[in-house]
């Protein structure tokens, strides 16, 4: 492989040979489809379990249907920290698995380790999750997809509107990034809606996967008298289970939890990868030129929304399904001025409307009015 | 390795030369007994994948070849075993003075984090010397912080381990207030991180080789500390510290001094790990430094029983294993969790192998 290493490559060669020769026993199916002109080999990379209820779960769903694709192989690696570990495993999948698109799913795999790799394989595609690619800056077999997810949690926050008695809900998130922050923000703002005097706690674990201090949040909110808990972290499943076991009210985050809190589970914010992945695949399969900066809500079917939990009224199902629908037809703004933050500073001044697609969005700093919590 | 068995004992009992057999003897015993401890961990960890079903067969093929079987495959693991080398001699320097301290991580993190600042105050600086300060400044920091763990254990009475291991959180917790606060670059919006450091100061790839500077920094110091340990009389002092305390205190050494020494030197160590990880991975402080080498360091140095070049074959071992985890998972579907079950099991019976030494007439060594 190396001309640097005229020894190594000579001894590699003899036993390349003698590995090649048992490994094509073992699955020739495998190695024909890897080289076949009309084939795609897919890698996919996620930082955490691929069962985790959550961030990386979600991912995985997309990755799985479009296993099914014809011509479609998947490879798939769970829990790549973000060093130069993750630097190997994709160079491992476009040198030992023949993968030409790559999709790197977690954000701090982006800058170097994605931007890296892109330019050492100028021939592959890596379709990275959240990363702000930019024109000119970042090299074009590089791209990245995201979601407007605050549409489903402002959803998430209509429906825990309707079902709050204490008027008192709970927010637990990881850190105080934009990201994040337009969530908790999005969903205080959905059950303000329903009742202007409904009050969101926050409380931050600092870090995306803490499972003991997700429980003790969630205790504790609990015990302050909250009765609805929605979350961000990578895998709300303690958060949602907790809730289940405490007899209050819980709103899911990235892939459907419904199934661990069958009594108390609400709606949930769900992300609907399968959107990104074909249209990365189908572009890779036709040769044709990569979309690098794919965006989209509810109505470009980048994210979803789980089925209404059982104690949801159907007054409340009305009035979510309602701002859906506007959602849906693009007509319907999360952030439309005025808006105050919770220290009284108007951050959205009257009159001013902004889309899910400006980018002042994504360098959100604040948090709103009716949120206990400090960035 | 056959040479001890098969050499027989020269025909005339001189000094000279039954000493030289008798060392290759306890030599073949320090390295037969590991290598067995490992082949039996193979053996067992493929009586487990035959019982989930997966031909075993097949499963060594993929971790000799996601491993060791091609020039990318070693470049993989080399890369892997890099950071591991310098976190490792983190547990085994304060071993060789009795110490058991497993709180590489926070050094890491922090020396990583005083790189990284060193690292963008100096950016109009020229590459070397930003380079050398940075190693410093990451080096000092780790140093001080598990000699700090050393000192309570000395001057307090504090069981390192569990201070350690503490420090480390109180470490990490650090690290997110500064990098989220103080020190963050408020052009880093989603992944908070400190000032980048220019890319002309980055650490590069060793020529040739698909892998950073640190593998070559990592071998340099477990030459070097091997040299301090088995050849100083200071190393020597250490040990006689780690062997038996109250021995040490008749001879009149230092004790506590050559416990802060050993220590300070395995968070340099940690220190230098982090600091690597800036320079040449990430380019700035954030919580990616967070991956666990620290905590795999301490496995390495307990299979390597604290030997500072044995830590290299060793972390290459371990990193073979992570390159060929990655394999396992692509072509057979296991999850990530079968590379842990058979470093689980290797570390396991290298453990177990300690009660053997002694134990085969074969490498005792014989006399006139």
């Amino acid at each position: 492989m190396s001309p640097k290493f005229p020894h190594t490559a000579r001894r590699d060669f003899i036993k390349q040979v003698s590995a090649v020769g048992t490994l094509s026993a073992l699955s020739p199916a495998f190695i024909r489809q890897a080289f076949a002109a009309d084939k795609l080999v897919v890698g996919v990379i996620y930082v955490g379990p691929k069962d985790d209820y959550g961030y990386s779960q979600a991912q995985a769903q997309a990755a799985a249907a479009i296993k099914k694709m014809p011509g479609v192989t998947v490879v798939e690696q769970e829990r790549v920290p973000e060093t130069a570990d993750v630097q190997k495993v994709m160079a491992s999948m476009i040198e030992q698995d023949g993968a030409s698109l790559i999709f790197p799913t977690s954000f701090g795999y982006f800058d170097p380790h994605t931007l890296k790799m892109a330019e050492k394989y100028p021939e592959a595609r890596f379709a990275h999750c959240g990363g702000l690619w930019s024109t000119g800056k970042h090299p074009k077999n590089a791209g990245s997809y995201f979601g407007y997810i605050d549409e489903c949690q402002y959803l998430n926050g209509v429906v825990a509107g309707h079902a709050t008695k204490s008027k008192k809900l709970g927010f637990i998130a990881a850190k105080p990034i934009p990201q994040v922050l337009r969530n908790i923000n999005a969903f205080t703002m959905g059950a303000q809606s329903v009742n202007p005097a409904i009050t969101t706690q926050v409380i931050f674990t600092g870090d995306w996967l803490l499972p003991v201090k997700e429980a003790e949040a969630a205790n504790s909110l609990v015990d302050q008298g909250i009765d609805v808990i929605t979350m961000h972290v990578d895998s709300p499943k303690v958060i949602v289970e907790l809730c289940e076991r405490r007899g209050i009210f819980v709103c899911g985050y990235h892939a459907d939890q419904s199934a661990l809190a069958p009594k108390g589970y609400l709606h949930g914010a769900e992300w609907n990868w399968l959107t990104p992945y074909s249209e990365h695949v189908k572009a890779a399969m036709g040769k044709a030129p990569m979309n690098n900066f794919l965006r989209g809500g509810l109505k470009e079917g980048f994210v979803k929304t789980s089925a209404y939990g059982k104690p949801v009224s159907e007054g409340a199902r009305k009035n979510a399904e309602g701002i859906k629908a506007g959602m849906m037809k693009g007509e319907f703004a999360i952030f439309k001025g005025p808006i105050k933050d919770n220290t009284g500073k108007v951050v959205v001044p009257p009159g001013t409307v902004y889309k899910q697609t400006d980018v002042v969005l994504e360098q959100m700093n604040y948090l709103v009015s009716g949120v206990f919590g400090k960035v | 390795m056959s040479s001890a068995k098969s050499d027989a004992l020269p025909p005339a009992y001189d000094v000279d030369a039954s000493a030289t057999v008798n060392e290759i003897r306890r030599f073949a015993e320090s390295l037969l007994i590991p290598v067995g401890a490992l082949a039996a961990a193979l053996l067992l960890f493929g009586a487990f994948m035959a019982l989930i079903g997966k031909n075993p067969l097949e499963v060594f093929i993929l971790i000799y070849k996601g491993g060791f079987g091609s020039s990318f495959s070693w470049q993989n693991t080399l890369q892997r075993a890099a950071p591991l080398i310098l976190t490792a001699l983190c547990v085994a320097l304060p071993a060789q003075a009795g110490l058991v301290m497993i709180g590489g991580e926070g050094a890491l993190v922090l020396g990583g984090l005083g790189a990284a600042v060193a690292g963008s105050a100096l950016s109009g600086a020229p590459a070397a010397v930003a380079l050398a300060a940075m190693a410093l400044t990451a080096m000092l920091v780790g140093a001080v912080w598990i000699a700090g763990c050393g000192a309570l254990r000395h001057y307090r009475g504090v069981n390192e381990t569990i201070s350690s291991l503490l420090m480390a959180y109180i470490a990490i917790a650090l690290f997110n207030h500064l990098v989220e606060g103080p020190l963050r670059d408020p052009r880093s919006l989603n992944k908070p991180s400190t000032l980048p450091i220019p890319d002309t100061h980055m650490l590069g790839t060793i020529p040739g080789l698909d892998v950073h500077w640190g593998l070559a920094i990592g071998v340099l110091a477990c030459l070097i500390l091997q040299i301090w340990v088995r050849r100083t009389v200071q190393g020597f002092a250490v040990r006689i510290v780690g062997g038996n305390v109250r021995a040490a205190r008749l001879a009149g050494l230092p004790v506590g001094v050559l416990i802060l020494i050993a220590c300070a030197l395995g968070g340099a160590m940690a220190g230098l790990a982090g600091m690597v990880e800036v320079a040449a991975v990430h380019g700035s402080a954030n919580a990616s430094l967070m991956a666990g080498y620290g905590y795999t360091g301490i496995l390495v140095a307990f299979i390597a029983r604290h030997n500072p070049m044995a830590i290299v074959p060793v972390a290459l071992l371990l990193g073979g294993i992570n390159a060929s985890g990655g394999m396992l998972q692509r072509r057979l579907d296991l999850p990530d969790a079968t590379a842990l079950v058979l470093q689980g099991m290797a570390f396991m019976m290298v453990l177990a192998s300690e009660s053997l030494y002694g134990r085969f007439k074969i490498f005792q060594p014989k006399g006139p």
